[in-house]
């Protein structure tokens, strides 16, 4: 079972990013689980949710101690916060950040990828909401769900936000994926 | 990592388990949906009121100023032979408690949907089974969901008992565990359900109508309180039977296979050495979590008013040690489901009986603390812990 970690701050969009890794994943024929963990509701207070990836049926619902992947959404929260526990050397992270940023903290792996998240988010929806945006990174370096998958998973989520939201989503993954 | 390909999943849908359960009540004939909002419940309500405004949807949505409101106008609209429904929370719940005396008083079939929270002071939003313990001698059947699909077929079970028997139902689902979280999930449709739900049509002089008066909710003098009193406890009784029976049918409508009776599913061993017990989603956690265990069980309990007692005995009466896991607490006391088991199980024999207090407000519950719980179950001493 691969389990997906996802760190970021209130108003980034934690849960829809995981709800749309969950939703592609079962496009795909796959099980998928997604839920929450937030502790307080308000903008910019740090949030955690979670995807499980299965070809059986998920059944637990504990936290994710474990993950197979850690999405880091703010990389400002390595330094504040202990986000990288459980995590080991078989761990892949996928980190907001430009290319050649400097971490502080020594990760367990060397599975590392670095995504300009902000910047192309910035870019294309004039502000800073990089929960898709870095969803092309992590099918890219993860190989858990396809481009495509994330593309359907995009336009059947953000169905009722409009034509013009989809596509903007679209791009801003395409660009992250081919980063 | 590799790329898996596999084509065998069975749901239908990938959806929000409020999506999930707003998707069948609006496939459920209904008339009058009434609701204030409060959290986790909020996207059940929120997405009834969507389907209303994009003219998917039949029944009248009636807005109210708060709890005690809904519950009244439901109460009110189904009194007039109205099919009905709601859902709350927590505070929610706690403010619809005199209103739901009433409804079942007056005998309303009416189900709401129960997503679970903590009960303030200190305000927290997140979930446990002390908002459903609050009410636990309503007068309201009660069932708990384990899963998306659980929660969308306990909805059926519960109007389908509930209009056979004249008792309200409430459906118990975790909050944010299963409100907010997204997982394969089968919408029954419109027209397979009307096969196993007909239309409600309330006999003649069984509610307001002006060509057929009849009052309700009426005085009573003490002798017909005491009867009418006496009536419920002896409906209750007889509904463990129906739930069963309809459970039964359920399954044959929409055609799945589950270990459940509808009123409890063990899972584990034949002859186990430990058996859990729980009621809700942490079912799952623990499913997963005896995976590794050859001697341990799980019994569920899938209806917790009506209890049922002898289906507790047959599962679990003769197994030496029995741990119940549950998510409320009664202060001066133990767990609620814990009390009610022991008294049941004493009546086979002395038993190794411990409580396990988990999960208040939210607490995450680890696979790792319910291997704890069961490395803890065999110890006799100490019959009530808090594993957090």
């Amino acid at each position: 079972m691969e389990q997906i970690r996802i760190h970021g701050r209130g108003g980034q969009g934690v849960v829809t990013a995981a709800e749309l890794i969950a939703i592609a994943a079962f496009n795909e024929g796959k099980y998928a689980q997604a839920f929450p963990n937030f502790g307080v509701e308000r903008t910019g207070a740090p949030i955690q949710s979670y995807a499980r990836i299965s070809s059986e049926p998920i059944i637990t619902r504990e936290q994710i101690y474990h993950p197979t992947v850690l999405i880091i959404q703010d990389a400002t929260l390595l330094d504040t916060e202990n986000i990288i526990h459980g995590t080991n050397k078989e761990t892949v992270f996928i980190i907001n950040a430009p290319k050649n940023y400097q971490l502080k903290i020594k990760l367990p792996s060397k599975k590392v990828f670095f995504c300009a998240a902000t910047e192309i988010a910035l870019k294309i929806f004039g502000k800073n909401i990089v929960n898709t945006v870095i969803l092309g990174a992590f099918a890219r370096h993860s190989g858990l769900v396809t481009l495509e998958a994330l593309k359907i998973a995009i336009k059947e989520k953000f169905h009722d936000k409009g034509i013009s939201i989809i596509e903007k989503n679209i791009k801003a993954i395409e660009q992250a994926y081919n980063d | 990592m590799k790329k898996t390909n596999i084509q065998h999943r069975v749901k239908d849908h990938i959806l929000e388990g409020s999506k999930a359960i707003a998707l069948t009540i609006n496939n459920i004939n209904l008339d009058v949906v009434s609701a204030y909002p409060i959290t986790p419940q909020t996207h059940i309500v929120e997405d009834l009121a969507q389907f209303k405004a994009d003219g998917k949807a039949e029944y009248e949505y009636i807005r109210a100023e708060s709890e005690f409101a809904a519950a009244s106008i439901i109460l009110g609209a189904c009194a007039t032979g109205a099919r009905v429904y709601s859902a709350t929370s927590s505070q929610g719940l706690l403010l619809m408690v005199e209103v739901l005396y009433n409804i079942s008083g007056m005998r309303l079939p009416i189900v709401m949907t129960c997503a679970n929270r903590a009960v303030s002071a200190p305000i927290n939003i997140w979930n446990d089974h002390s908002d459903a313990m609050a009410v636990r001698d309503s007068g309201w059947m009660q069932f708990f969901a384990e899963n998306h699909q659980e929660a969308v077929y306990q909805h059926l079970l519960a109007y389908k008992v509930a209009e056979k028997m004249s008792l309200p139902a409430l459906v118990n689902v975790d909050g944010f565990i299963l409100t907010h979280s997204y997982e394969p999930v089968s919408i029954p449709s419109k027209s397979l359900i009307k096969k196993y739900l007909p239309d409600y049509k309330p006999e003649t002089g069984t509610y307001l109508d002006p060509n057929n008066p009849v009052t309700m909710g009426g005085f009573f003098s003490s002798d017909s309180y005491f009867k009418t009193r006496e009536n419920i406890v002896t409906d209750f009784n007889l509904s463990l039977q129906e739930i069963k029976k309809e459970y039964r049918k359920l399954k044959k409508v929409f055609n799945f296979k589950d270990d459940s009776n509808g009123l409890v599913e063990y899972s584990g061993p034949k002859k186990p050495k430990v058996i859990l017990v729980t009621m809700g989603s942490l079912a799952g956690t623990i499913k997963e979590t005896i995976k590794d265990y050859q001697e341990v069980g799980l019994l569920k309990i899938t209806t917790f008013r009506p209890f049922p007692s002898e289906e507790i005995i047959k599962a679990a009466g003769m197994c030496e040690n029995i741990s119940i896991i549950e998510k409320a607490v009664s202060p001066g006391s133990g767990g609620p489901l814990y009390s009610e088991i022991r008294a049941a199980i004493s009546q086979t024999g002395k038993r190794n009986i411990k409580n396990y207090i988990v999960g208040l407000g939210g607490k995450d519950i680890s696979q790792k603390m319910i291997q704890k719980i069961i490395k803890d179950s065999r110890n006799k001493g100490k019959q009530i812990t808090f594993i957090g």
